[in-house]
């Protein structure tokens, strides 16, 4: 297994995005048809993967997390990011968020809420839960864009943060076993899609977030 | 056949601009067309599809529901007001839109008379905006079957 070959997404080290694009893999949850048409098509023109669920039950399915132990295989369709309506019936939005931000695997996903309310309690309420964003709604190619670059920049400093970690564990090792030589038969790539990677993004606190929207 | 191009077009972009000078459609129809490009041609007409089947789904929803002999559920009437709202908002139908908005407020007042007013109101409404759009369609396909491109009209 090779140290720093680790990775959520595939970003080169130097950061430079501009070299590979990786595509998100988005989940969106609307319970108007129309909406998740209008997401699906702003998303995918963004150069992402996209999945629409109609409701947040049916998103609890996707990811397993609804207890039913049948979805574990779906753990290798990564989630990179959950757009969701607000006000659905069932699970709302923000039910779905905090669901989401009480698992263990999954809390690491970012979560956009949105919605065509802009009730300021309920955006204070979403971002102190967790949520990465707030979207009003009707939702517009630069609100997308503006996602997609948040996320991706999330991304790409806890892979720095990763690999500069990762390379320091690669010195110990160095220092520790004596000089290593490839193995040939063992594949360097490791699957790690599951696993469960330390976040050192910082969590902006809700007023910091909140200015932003003012 | 360039002429005709050239005479279409103007056409096209007259009633298209005069669409939103009437206040049918708004800003957000704009933003559609944004996601409308070769490999997706007919993006805006799906969308409006599925609005306009969302609309007489959530039109009988209403009309069932302030049909109650008896006590009307307001709050049951109010749910669907809110979709529609939502969508219309998403599609830039900006009457229907402003329709339901109005229609809301009588919903939280429990004013049937407003209510009943408002669903005859959305109903005409969103069939008069499918028209319109039928003809811009239709003008579109015009303008490709004379060998031309449908131009971009600027609103602003």
């Amino acid at each position: 297994m090779a140290v720093g070959e680790v990775m959520r997404m595939e970003i080169p080290s130097g950061g430079d995005m501009s070299v590979t694009s990786p595509e998100l893999h988005v989940l969106a949850v609307d319970d108007s048809i129309v909406d998740r048409k209008v997401i699906e098509r702003l998303l995918r023109i963004s150069a992402c993967k996209v999945t629409t669920v109609e409701s947040g039950a049916r998103a609890l399915q996707y990811l397993g997390l609804d207890g039913d132990k049948g979805a574990s295989g779906l753990k290798d369709l990564k989630v990179n990011l959950i757009v969701t309506d607000y006000s659905m019936p069932g699970l709302t939005g923000y039910d779905l968020l905090k669901k989401i931000k009480e698992s263990s695997v999954f809390r690491e996903i970012p979560v956009v809420i949105m919605s065509s309310e802009n009730i300021l309690p309920r955006i204070e309420q979403c971002l102190r839960e967790g949520a990465e964003d707030f979207l009003l709604k009707p939702v517009k190619l630069a609100d997308v864009k503006r996602i997609k670059e948040l996320i991706m920049r999330n991304e790409a400093e806890d892979c720095k943060t990763l690999s500069h970690s990762n390379k320091r564990k690669l010195a110990e090792y160095i220092d520790d076993a004596p000089s290593p030589s490839p193995s040939p038969s063992s594949s360097t790539h490791d699957d790690s899609s599951a696993k469960d990677f330390p976040s050192s993004k910082q969590m902006k606190s809700a007023d910091e977030k909140f200015s932003s929207l003012l | 056949m360039d002429a005709l191009v050239a005479q279409l077009q103007m056409q096209y972009r007259n009633y298209t601009v005069s669409l939103y000078q009437q206040g049918f459609l708004d800003d957000q129809f704009t933003e559609l067309k944004k996601l409308q490009d070769d490999a997706s041609p007919d993006f805006v007409a799906e969308v409006l599809s599925l609005f306009f089947e969302d609309c007489v789904k959530l039109i009988g929803n209403m009309a069932r529901a302030l049909d109650q002999t008896g006590t009307v559920d307001f709050s049951q009437v109010g749910a669907s007001v809110h979709q529609l709202k939502g969508s219309s908002s998403s599609v830039g139908a900006k009457r229907v839109k402003g329709l339901c908005i109005t229609f809301k407020e009588y919903c939280e007042a429990n004013n049937y008379e407003g209510c009943v007013r408002c669903l005859q109101q959305v109903d005409i409404e969103f069939k008069a905006l499918q028209t319109k759009l039928q003809d811009m369609f239709n003008l579109e396909k015009q303008i490709i079957q004379a060998g031309g491109k449908v131009p971009q009209v600027d609103i602003n």
